[in-house]
């Protein structure tokens, strides 16, 4: 098949008007959009220089969520900060969940027994399944189609049902401790999350038909907010959106973390870099991820779904410890000491839906980190919007938006 | 575990380099004058295309160097990581040379660990706080800064409601708070009572 290329150069905004060259004054105007404005998804604030209809200059403003998580994580033990953790890239909680506790256990130097790592598996793609499933359904929204939006949503809605059969909550999921996980899945889980991916990839691809060869939203996406394959590594954009511009990289592929090494499935990558090519991009990560959730599901090994060995760092189980001396002091101590971690320098980075999460602990050993640093994928997939910007029109900027898939409590953590 | 074969060819090609204790990848410690230029080399010669994170280290207010600044290299060919990181020559004045021409993602880490530490990249086009406002006068990471949080004028009079008292944001109420431990101590000592001998069963919470 022959590749068609465009040259769409957005950068000169007179260049765009230059029949009208002289009727323009050249007053350029300063608008402010948000911090509270249904088009940032979140309270993300746009300084906006425009010439006439055309971005000349834009400043993002951020940091009104920002809490402080990395000066809380210096205060409390390893566990106790998992569920901080579902306040970062609150639209797939269990996945921070999992990648905090991924990167406390590669400072510990343990490995999970198999199960554990295949229903790790199965929660991080529900997530991806979850943030994309908003992400699509916001993008439409913005592109003007609400109706793909109350159809994914009502597929997330199921998500946090399989979530709150897990571990008790739909949002916060607090799901995994270092060296495992808070319990096993109950009974009958796995027969409801392939009910739930039946449906998900049904609405998957209804939105697809809706929306991907939908003239008006083609006509909306393609060549809106392009970004280079150099700039994307330049502006170390990550996930989705760096492999809507072309960039091959999934660490899920790269630097297999949870055995993913085992699991077949594809990386879909864009080629222009526009939104349509992000678009793309998540539409297809959703089939993938229900591929591997399936994969999962057929081969989900028995056994234990805790290290067993890492008698500091994960409890004993609770009628051990109703019956033996020694597992009652091990039990008491993680409880008011923490898992005790070596000493070292870790840092650890996942693909999360969002792009890569990561983590960097500086630990002088003991229950709690001396230093956590986290670094969110919305942080960075934000910082280019300057560049992403410049040359958009204005009703370019929800489409713009909407398909960088940001979330705001990760980005100002 | 720390590959040898990766820190070896570093090594080699940057005799200079101190190597550093790592968990994972291979790590060095390098004097922040020659920060930009070993990224340069790093980056197009070596292969490590992207910067992963860029953050900082406050090592506490008695340790000399106080303050490390820590890039974070990854290598798409390779699917390797490598740390350098720059420890501040100056405590009271921490400052390192900006990266931001080498990555454009550079800019708002390096506005952020400014933000957080005070620590200064000297050429950074537009060096401001990125998460707490403007006007805020601390650089909440420091080790010196409490968990509570100092009281601190608000931004501007727009947002300053009456029910706020003298337009300064309020510290946190810790006793009976959140139970929290710090690096180095155990939580039985933590307690908020063992800290705050003020709040007793008998007297109401602050």
């Amino acid at each position: 098949m022959s590749r068609q290329t465009r040259d769409i150069s957005f950068g000169d905004a007179a260049a765009r008007n230059s029949a009208f060259q002289d009727q323009i004054k050249g007053d350029k105007m300063e608008i402010n959009i948000g911090p509270s404005h249904p088009a940032t998804h979140g309270v993300l604030r746009l300084k906006i220089e425009i010439d006439g209809e055309i971005i000349t200059k834009c400043d993002p403003v951020i940091g009104y969520l920002h809490r402080g998580e990395e000066k809380i994580a210096e205060c409390m033990t390893y566990n106790q900060f998992v569920p901080y953790t579902d306040r970062l890239d609150y639209i797939g909680p269990i996945h921070n969940n999992v990648t905090f506790v991924l990167a406390a256990e590669k400072l510990a130097g343990i490995e999970v027994p198999a199960r554990c790592q295949a229903i790790r598996v199965i929660c991080c793609e529900l997530a991806r399944l979850q943030s994309h499933l908003v992400g699509l359904g916001c993008f439409g929204m913005d592109a003007g189609a609400l109706t793909v939006f109350m159809y994914t949503f009502t597929e997330r809605e199921k998500i946090y049902t399989l979530m709150e059969e897990l571990c008790g909550a739909r949002f916060t999921t607090n799901y995994t401790r270092v060296g495992g996980l808070q319990r096993d899945i109950p009974d009958g889980w796995l027969g409801h999350v392939l009910k739930v991916c039946e449906a998900i990839e049904r609405v998957n691809e209804e939105c697809d038909k809706l929306l991907t060869r939908n003239r008006i939203f083609y006509d909306r996406c393609v060549g809106v907010g392009v970004m280079s394959k150099e700039d994307a590594i330049s502006w170390n954009l990550s996930g989705p959106n760096a492999r809507g511009s072309g960039v091959t990289s999934d660490l899920r592929k790269d630097r297999p973390y949870l055995g993913y090494e085992n699991y077949d499935f594809d990386v879909p990558v864009g080629t222009k870099g526009d939104c349509y090519d992000r678009w793309l991009v998540r539409v297809e990560e959703v089939r993938q991820s229900i591929r591997i959730i399936r994969q999962a599901v057929d081969k989900m090994p028995e056994g234990l779904w805790y290290n067993d060995e890492a008698k500091r760092i994960f409890r004993p189980s609770k009628d051990k410890v109703l019956s033996s001396m020694e597992e009652l002091i091990q039990n008491f101590m993680l409880v008011t000491e923490g898992p005790q971690l070596p000493e070292g320098e870790i840092f650890f980075e996942a693909e999360n839906p969002k792009g890569r999460q990561a983590f960097f602990i500086v630990s002088k050993g003991g229950g709690v980190p001396y230093r956590l640093r986290i670094h969110g994928p919305s942080f960075s997939n934000l910082s280019c919007l300057p560049q992403l910007m410049v040359g958009a029109l204005v009703p370019d900027i929800p489409i713009i938006l909407g398909s960088l898939d940001f979330v705001m409590g990760d980005c100002d953590r | 575990m720390q590959d040898t074969t990766q820190s070896a060819s570093i090594k080699e090609a940057f005799p200079w380099l101190n190597e550093r204790p790592s968990g994972d990848c291979a790590a060095f410690n390098c004097p922040p004058e020659r920060v930009p230029a070993l990224m340069l080399s790093l980056r197009d010669e070596h292969g490590y295309k992207s910067l992963a994170d860029l953050t900082a280290v406050d090592w506490g207010l008695e340790a000399s160097p106080r303050f490390s600044v820590f890039y974070q290299l990854y290598s798409q060919e390779r699917n390797e990581y490598l740390r350098i990181v720059a420890d501040c020559t100056s405590c009271v004045e921490p400052a390192v040379p900006t990266v931001t021409h080498l990555w454009k993602g550079a800019n708002w880490l390096e506005r952020e660990v400014y933000d957080m530490f005070g620590i200064d990249f000297a050429g950074h086009p537009n060096l401001c706080r990125i998460l707490m406002w403007d006007e805020y006068p601390h650089h909440p990471m420091r080790k010196d800064f409490p968990l509570a949080g100092i009281e601190a004028p608000l931004p501007g009079e727009d947002v300053i409601r009456e029910e706020i008292l003298d337009g300064q944001t309020q510290v946190a109420p810790m006793a009976g708070g959140p139970f929290v431990a710090s690096c180095g101590h155990t939580m039985s000592k933590a307690e908020p009572r063992a800290k705050d001998q003020s709040w007793s069963e008998k007297k109401p919470k602050l």
